[in-house]
């Protein structure tokens, strides 16, 4: 039963048809994992918590730098040198009061991923860096779980939503990682502060579409953005027999980190 | 019958009241809204419509508000 300032809090979300009394129900006992507390994660995490996604899971070993400050707007100058899983969970609990947080100040990887996002519903991934993205995907498709892909470098982003079995993974249009030294990162080759704001916010979008239960996810085609031209592409993907972990003769059957797509900071903090 | 008072209620508060009261019943139960005149009388029946439930009818009270009955349409 809805209080009277919830009903007033979620007026907007309870008056659209597609969503009502159940439907923001069903948000609040959502449950949806976020790895990446950076650009795309702040939208991510702003926009689920003011929604009223009951429990959100958000997972970064990173801690607030000033760089980081001009595209990640979950984060503010006072929050420098604290991790941003703690700066981003004051802000969704700040906003909203209704939703849990659940933190996990680490990074994902092989050993650990599993575990995270079990008891989760849907997955986002936020983060800035490949090794991650194959072994988030992996870990979605061997668990059945549906997830939400997004990667910004530059003008340039992509996303698209995976439903393991039905439509196409990441490696069904990357089976593998690209060559170490052809991955530059948002931190040797810059990215525009606003484009995690779209991206970020089309994968939360998918989050809340997803608990409802309406409208077409963006499955089976990956999303593409140019912010530079202003133009939105939609690329037609469809499963991969051969995908290396979804296809017919899967050769990836247990979690295996992508030991050359680390970044390496990321081998660092590993250890 | 069940009666919602949304009296006092603004806009779009009292829809919104409305639509979660409605969501509670079974379809075809009717219900009875009783609605303040100006905007509320004018928004509340047109939205509950455009939901899709059935407007069977409005009339003014002796007090001046309005008593609006609708029959629940869908789950």
């Amino acid at each position: 039963m809805l209080t009277d300032e919830q009903i007033e809090r979620y007026s907007r979300h309870i008056m659209l048809k597609e969503v009502g009394g159940k439907g923001q129900k069903k948000l609040f006992d959502g449950k949806v994992m976020m790895i990446g507390a950076g650009g795309l994660g702040s939208p991510i995490a702003l926009y689920l918590a003011a929604a009223g996604v009951g429990t959100i899971g958000i997972a970064d070993a990173d801690v607030v730098d000033l760089s980081n400050l001009q595209r990640q707007i979950a984060h503010h100058t006072r929050d420098i040198g604290t991790p941003k899983v703690e700066s981003a969970k004051a802000k969704m609990t700040a906003m909203n009061p209704d939703v849990t947080v659940n933190t996990y100040e680490t990074w994902v990887n092989a050993a650990n991923v599993r575990e995270i996002i079990a008891g989760y519903d849907f997955v986002i991934d936020g983060t800035d860096n490949f090794a991650a993205k194959f072994v988030i995907n992996d870990a979605c498709v061997l668990a059945g779980k549906p997830y939400s892909h997004g990667g910004i470098l530059q003008f340039d982003g992509q996303t698209i939503t995976v439903q393991p079995g039905e439509s196409a993974c990441y490696r069904c249009i990357f089976p593998t990682p690209p060559p170490k030294d052809a991955i530059p990162t948002c931190s040797r080759a810059g990215v525009i502060g606003v484009l995690p704001g779209v991206i970020g916010t089309i994968q939360a979008t998918e989050a809340v579409k997803f608990l409802l239960g309406k409208g077409e996810l963006l499955t089976g085609r990956l999303l593409t953005y140019n912010a530079l031209r202003m133009k939105f592409r939609e690329v037609p993907i469809r499963k991969n027999p051969r995908c290396p972990i979804c296809g017919d003769n899967p050769t990836i059957t247990d979690l295996v980190d992508e030991l050359d797509a680390m970044n390496v900071c990321d081998i660092q903090n590993n250890k | 019958m069940h009666t919602v008072d949304l009296r006092g209620v603004c806009c779009p508060t009292n829809f919104v009241k409305a639509k979660l009261a409605l969501e509670m019943v079974d379809e075809g139960t009717v219900v009875e809204l009783l609605l303040n005149d100006g905007e509320p009388v004018k928004n509340v029946p047109r939205s509950l419509k455009g939901e899709g439930h059935k407007l069977l009818g409005l009339k003014q009270a002796e007090e001046g508000h309005y008593v609006l009955t609708i029959e629940k349409v869908g789950e």
